[in-house]
C-alpha cells in the first residue's frame, strides 16, 4: 500500500502531537507510563507513514537495520543496571549524533548522484553533520568518563580554549566552502574535525559535572535531528529535534542553578578533579580535626523515639547499593510510627533525576521523595537526618564562606536538624574537594564505614528492639 | 514562502512547546525525561529510512543507511523500553 505525500503529512502531525503529549505524560509519576506509551504509537506512525510513503521503494537494508537494532536495544534496557543508566543514556546519545551524521552523508551521495545539490541543502547538511559528529565524539568522551574507562578528571593544557576556537573557525569555513563549491575534500575535512572538537569540548569537564554534561549532549543530539529535519524539509524531525534540544537545555540550567555556576563556567572551568586521600586511619584524622564519630547504635538511639527522619542520599549510597536497606529501615521505622522521608538535591548522582530512579528501584514510594525546596523548611524540626554518600549538596560552606569554591550554591539544610549523622567511608571531602563545616558543627556526628554495612546494622538494631 | 521558511517557521514554534511542556517535568521524572528524549531523538530513523529506501540509492549510500537505521532503531526499541522499566518502578505507598 503505498499513501500520497498529503496523507503521509498528516500521519506526522499526528505523530508530533502523540511525543508532545508524551513528553507532557512526565508531570507527574502516575500519568508517566501512559506518556511514554503515546510516544511509542508516535513513533510507530511516523515510521510507518515513511515506510509507506512512495520516496521509500526497496526494503532488505532497512529490515535488516531495524531488526538487529530491536534485539540490541530490547537487550540493553532489559539488562542495564540502575546505576549504569547515564552510561546507558550516553551510549544512545552517541548513537542520535552518528546517525544524524550518516544520514547527511548518504543524503548527500543521493542528491550528488541524482545531480540536485543546491547551496541551502549542502549549507543544512554540514549543520547536521557537525552537530552530529560533536555529539557523537563527545558522547563517546562522556560514556568513558562514567564507565571509568578514561579518567573522569578534567583534562586540561595551555591554550585548551585558544585550539578549540581555532578548530571551530576552521570547521565553519570548510562548511561555507562545502556549501559554496561541494568539495568533497572539504566535506571530509569539516566531518572529521567535528569528531575532534567533540572530544576536546568534553574532555576538560570534570567527572563531578556529569549531569551537566548528559543534559547537554541530550540537547546536542536533539539539534542534531532538528538538523537533519532540515536537510530532508522534515516537519516531524524539526519538532522533535526542538522539543529534545530544549529539553536538554532546559535541565543543564536547572543543573546550573543548583551548583550557582554559569554553563560557560562549566564548560570551561574544569572544575572538580577527583581528588586521591587517604582513607587508612579515618576515625585518627576526623578526632584530629575535633570531629565526632558515632556509633550505630547511638543513632539509632535518637531515631526510634523520633517524630521525623529525613534521609539524605547521594551518590555515595548508589555506590555503595545501599538504597534497598534503606528501604527496610524505613520500613522498621514506620513501623514504630517514625516519618521517614528522602530530600533530593537536583545534583545529586550522575544525572538529572538520578537519586530518584535509584529509590524507586528499591521500591521506595515517590510520595516520600521530596526536592529540595520542598523539604528545605522541615529540616528545623526534624529529629534526625542521615546523609547518605552526599557531602557538597549539605555543605553550609555553600552559604557562609564567600571564597569557598562552592559560594552560592543551593543546599539541603540538613544541618538545622536536631542530630546529623553523615555515613561516610572516610575523611574525604566531596568532588568540590572543599571541607564540610557540617562536620564541627555539634548537632553533627560521623559513622564511618560502608553505608550498606551500617544501615543494614541499623536495620539489625531496630529488629533486636534495642533499647 | 520558500520551504526552508517554512521549516524555520515550524523549528521555532516547536522550541516555545520545548520550553514549555519540560519546565512542567517534575524534576523527580528527570531521567526518564532524558531516556525518553533519547527514545524519540531516534526520530532520526526517518531520515535513514529515506536515505536507504531510495531505488535509486547508490551502495555506499545504502550501507550508510544501514547503519544508520541500525544505530536509530537501537534508540527507539532501547529508549522506550528503558523508560518503561524506570517508570514501572515508580509507585506510591501501599496502602
Amino acid at each position: 500500500m503505498e499513501i500520497s505525500a498529503n496523507t503521509q503529512a498528516l500521519a506526522y502531525l499526528v505523530a508530533a502531537i502523540l511525543f508532545i503529549l508524551s513528553l507532557k505524560g512526565l508531570t507527574h509519576p502516575a500519568s508517566a507510563r501512559r506518556g511514554n506509551f503515546l510516544g511509542m504509537i508516535g513513533m510507530a506512525i511516523a515510521i510507518a507513514a515513511t515506510l509507506a510513503g512512495h520516496e521509500v521503494q526497496s526494503y532488505g537494508f532497512i529490515i535488516a537495520g531495524v531488526v538487529a537494532g530491536a534485539v540490541i536495544g530490547g537487550v540493553l534496557a532489559a539488562r542495564v543496571q540502575m546505576t549504569a543508566m547515564p552510561q546507558l543514556v550516553a551510549a544512545l546519545h552517541s548513537f542520535v549524533g552518528m546517525a544524524a551524521v550518516l544520514v547527511a552523508i548518504g543524503t548527500f551521495l543521493n542528491h550528488s548522484a541524482a545531480g540536485t545539490l543546491n547551496p541551502v541543502l549542502m549549507g543544512e547538511l554540514s549543520a547536521g553533520i557537525v552537530i552530529g559528529a560533536i555529539t557523537f565524539s563527545g558522547s563517546v568522551i562522556a560514556f568513558g568518563k562514567l564507565q571509568g574507562l578514561i579518567s573522569g578528571a578534567p583534562v586540561r593544557f595551555t591554550g585548551q580554549h585558544m585550539l578549540n576556537a581555532a578548530l571551530g573557525v576552521v570547521t565553519i569555513a570548510l562548511a561555507v566552502h562545502f556549501a559554496a563549491t561541494g568539495s568533497m575534500a572539504s566535506l571530509v575535512i569539516m566531518t572529521l574535525l567535528s569528531f575532534v572538537i567533540g572530544f576536546t569540548l568534553i574532555i576538560p569537564i570534570g567527572g563531578a559535572d556529569m549531569p551537566v554534561i548528559i543534559s547537554m549532549l541530550n540537547s546536542y543530539s536533539g539539534w542534531a535531528a532538528a538538523a537533519t529535519g532540515f536537510t530532508l524539509h522534515n516537519n516531524l524531525l524539526i519538532i522533535v529535534g526542538a522539543l529534545v534540544g530544549f529539553s536538554g537545555a532546559i535541565l543543564s540550567t536547572i543543573m546550573c542553578r543548583a551548583m550557582n555556576r554559569s554553563i560557560l563556567n562549566v564548560v570551561f572551568g574544569g572544575f572538580g578533579s577527583e581528588s586521591g586521600g587517604g582513607g587508612a586511619s579515618a576515625g585518627a584524622v576526623a578526632a584530629d580535626k575535633g570531629v565526632k564519630s558515632a556509633s550505630v547504635e547511638d543513632a539509632i538511639y535518637w531515631m526510634e523515639d523520633a517524630n521525623r527522619v529525613i534521609v539524605v542520599p547521594g551518590y555515595g549510597m548508589a555506590v555503595a547499593q545501599a538504597q534497598h536497606a534503606l528501604k527496610e529501615m524505613m520500613e522498621l521505622l514506620e513501623e514504630n510510627g517514625v516519618e521517614v522521608k528522602f530530600a533530593i538535591h537536583p545534583v545529586a548522582g550522575r544525572m538529572p533525576g538520578h537519586m530518584n530512579v535509584l529509590l524507586a528501584e528499591a521500591d521506595i514510594p515517590y510520595d516520600h521523595v521530596f526536592e529540595m525546596d520542598e523539604i528545605n523548611p522541615e529540616f528545623a524540626s526534624t529529629d534526625v537526618v542521615l546523609v547518605v554518600g552526599a557531602n557538597d549538596v549539605v555543605n553550609p560552606a555553600a552559604r557562609t564562606d564567600q571564597s569557598s569554591p562552592i559560594y552560592g550554591m543551593p543546599i539541603l539544610e540538613a544541618g538545622k536538624a536536631q542530630h546529623v549523622y553523615f555515613l561516610k567511608r572516610s575523611m574525604r571531602p566531596g568532588y568540590s574537594g572543599v571541607d564540610n563545616l557540617l562536620f564541627y558543627q555539634d548537632n553533627v556526628s560521623l559513622i564511618f564505614g560502608d553505608a550498606k554495612d551500617t544501615i543494614e546494622g541499623m536495620v539489625t538494631t531496630l529488629k533486636g528492639g534495642g533499647h | 514562502m520558500p520551504d526552508t521558511l517554512v521549516s524555520l517557521y515550524v523549528f521555532v514554534l516547536a522550541c516555545f512547546i520545548g520550553y514549555f511542556v519540560i519546565w512542567g517535568v517534575t524534576p523527580s521524572l528527570h531521567t526518564p525525561l532524558v531516556a525518553l528524549t533519547n527514545a524519540i531523538s531516534g526520530i532520526v530513523i526517518i531520515g535513514a529510512l529515506l536515505v536507504t529506501g531510495l531505488e535509486e540509492a547508490g551502495t555506499t549510500a545504502e550501507i550508510m543507511g544501514f547503519f544508520a537505521v541500525l544505530l536509530a532503531s537501537i534508540n527507539v526499541f532501547g529508549g522506550f523500553l528503558v523508560t518503561n522499566r524506570m517508570l514501572a518502578m515508580f509507585k506510591k505507598k501501599k496502602k
